[in-house]
């Protein structure tokens, strides 16, 4: 059985239906792409499956249904997103945020050990750890937000466009860091707009177009296939 | 000489209680962008509770201070249950509402509680009783009883014990985390309805003790005594900046003193056309004047959204 099993998932804004039916599947310590132009619906589906907008259709997370499983409840059972944005808290130091992360455990030991080991990680952040978070540049913006999610101990991470915004160099770290977070088992399912960077790490990708999955296969196939080099990989 | 000094000791003891209420208006704003106008109802029910309690345990054998601590304790229940009633029942199916049908309801909730403690308690003044003696102390030519020094000493330390709250504590760095950006606290864990229900109970106990402290100051309660107490305490919250609690409590300091002195010489500057009658004029002058001038308020960040 699969960790993520997402079966025919509607989401409507007003009268408009921003996804029509979509399944995906993340297996445990899989890391999934999902890939597609502006506005067809992978922020929608990333929200939805966090449970911060209401949806139809059967969501399967770590073998039970999510139906009327609000945001928080998932968090604690290890469903995690970084949002579109980042969502840092810009009036809190970059500690606080990291602390956030932890809001549901209670293990202080084991928190301040993990909060060592991000540091060590990102030794930029550690320099700033005192700092507020809103006045970080977005790349480091975008760490603690994933390293805030990471002190939340995802079984599944969800990343919605980590790469928004930032300059090269900067995508390249955060995406090391994505590869070193998928490299301790934990499942991602990753949403980007940089398809050919997302399906370079990725084992498998799903397109969505007009809010509906229109391919899915191995990344590598995806990589190879004419019809995601036109639409996406501008080749 | 010794009026300036005793205006400035009536200001510190009015502002101390309008800083206490400011807190819970900003608080809510803060966290939900609602202006509760129902939160000086809330003070109200704060002291007819506690009259409730202390009469019924005025003949009995137990000690005045123990008395004064139980209906303290039974003011700030009564009002935490109301403070998280009025969340649930009145606020939270609006959460997502445009912005000006929860403020509609807050005035609607505020007139149900005004009405309700008139059906309740009657309108005529109820007297406070005096539990404990009241010994006044000269200071400087100017005179200061012991229950003011109380009520600033009491308000200072909650006021203290507050911010620890909520720049030390988990609790507290959950509530800045849904002031600042619900979605992304949800996205930590944090449940967002219990921290607003949490943020109401904590607001209504403030204005449970504000309540006490009004009726303990000047002996008397009523069904329509949170009204105008409400809007003076909403003015300092604004003045402070809404949504900033430090600000509150400067705000609520500031606006007792102005109101104070204003009172105090009013009557003598304009040569006897405005006594002391007119001290109300002065909080409205300066929301009006805030409004104006500076409507993010003294310590605010962000200019305050549309109703």
């Amino acid at each position: 059985m699969n960790l993520l099993e997402v079966r025919n998932l509607k989401v409507s804004y007003g009268g408009i239906q921003a996804l029509k039916g979509v399944d995906i599947d993340v297996a445990q310590g899989e890391l999934v792409a999902l890939i597609g132009s502006n506005g067809a619906g992978k922020t929608t589906a990333l929200k939805a499956l966090a449970g911060l907008l209401p949806s139809s259709g059967k969501v399967h997370y770590a073998e039970r249904s999510l139906h009327h499983c609000a945001t928080h409840q998932r968090v604690r059972d290890g469903l995690v997103l970084v949002p579109e944005g980042r969502g840092v808290f810009a009036r809190m130091s970059v500690e606080e945020n990291l602390q956030m992360g932890a809001y549901c455990r209670d293990d202080k030991a084991a928190i301040a050990q993990e909060l060592a080991q991000l540091y060590t990680l990102f030794p930029r952040l550690a320099e700033r750890r005192a700092q507020l978070a809103g006045t970080l540049s977005g790349g480091k913006q975008q760490m603690v937000a994933m390293g805030r999610a990471m002190m939340s101990r995802p079984k599944l991470l969800m990343l919605d466009e980590p790469s928004m915004g930032l300059a090269p160099l900067m995508v390249d770290k955060i995406f090391e860091t994505i590869r070193a977070i998928a490299a301790q088992g934990i499942s991602i399912l990753l949403v980007e707009q940089n398809a050919r960077l997302a399906l370079e790490i990725a084992s498998r990708g799903y397109v969505l177009e007009n809010g509906l999955i229109t391919l899915s296969d191995s990344a590598a196939k995806l990589l190879g296939s004419d019809a995601v080099q036109r639409a996406y990989l501008g080749v | 000489m010794e009026i300036l000094l005793q205006q400035i000791i009536n200001g510190l003891v009015q502002g101390s209680v309008y800083a206490l209420v400011a807190l819970g208006y900003t608080m809510v704003y803060g966290i939900l962008g609602l202006i509760n106008f129902a939160h000086g109802e809330v003070v109200m029910v704060g002291a007819m509770v506690a009259l409730v309690v202390i009469k019924a345990l005025l003949a009995s054998a137990l000690s005045p201070v123990l008395v004064l601590l139980l209906s303290l304790l039974a003011a700030v229940s009564v009002c935490m249950a109301l403070g998280y009633g009025i969340e649930r029942i009145a606020y939270r199916p609006l959460r997502h509402a445009p912005r000006l049908a929860p403020l509609i309801t807050a005035i609607g909730v505020s007139i149900v509680l005004q009405t309700l403690a008139m059906i309740i308690w009657g309108r005529e003044y109820h007297a406070f009783p005096q539990l404990l003696p009241n010994v006044a102390h000269s200071l400087g030519g100017a005179v200061i009883n012991e229950v003011q020094i109380a009520i600033v000493l009491v308000a200072v330390l909650v006021m203290l014990a507050l911010l620890l709250l909520v720049h030390r504590t988990r609790l507290g760095r959950a509530m800045r985390a849904v002031a600042e950006n619900p979605a992304a606290a949800a996205l930590m864990g944090v449940n967002i309805n219990g921290v607003i229900s949490t943020t109401f109970m904590l607001g209504s106990a403030l204005a449970a003790l504000a309540g006490i402290m009004v009726s303990a100051n000047y002996g008397i309660v009523h069904y329509y005594m949170g009204f105008m107490l409400g809007l003076k305490a909403f003015t300092a919250a604004v003045l402070g900046g809404i949504g900033n609690l430090r600000g509150a409590m400067l705000g609520g300091v500031m606006l007792g003193l102005i109101e104070s002195l204003g009172a105090g010489y009013s009557g003598e500057l304009t040569g006897g056309v405005f006594g002391s009658n007119y001290q109300d004029v002065f909080a409205f002058i300066v929301l009006i004047a805030v409004l104006i001038f500076r409507p993010s308020g003294l310590l605010g960040e962000r200019v305050a959204e549309r109703a």
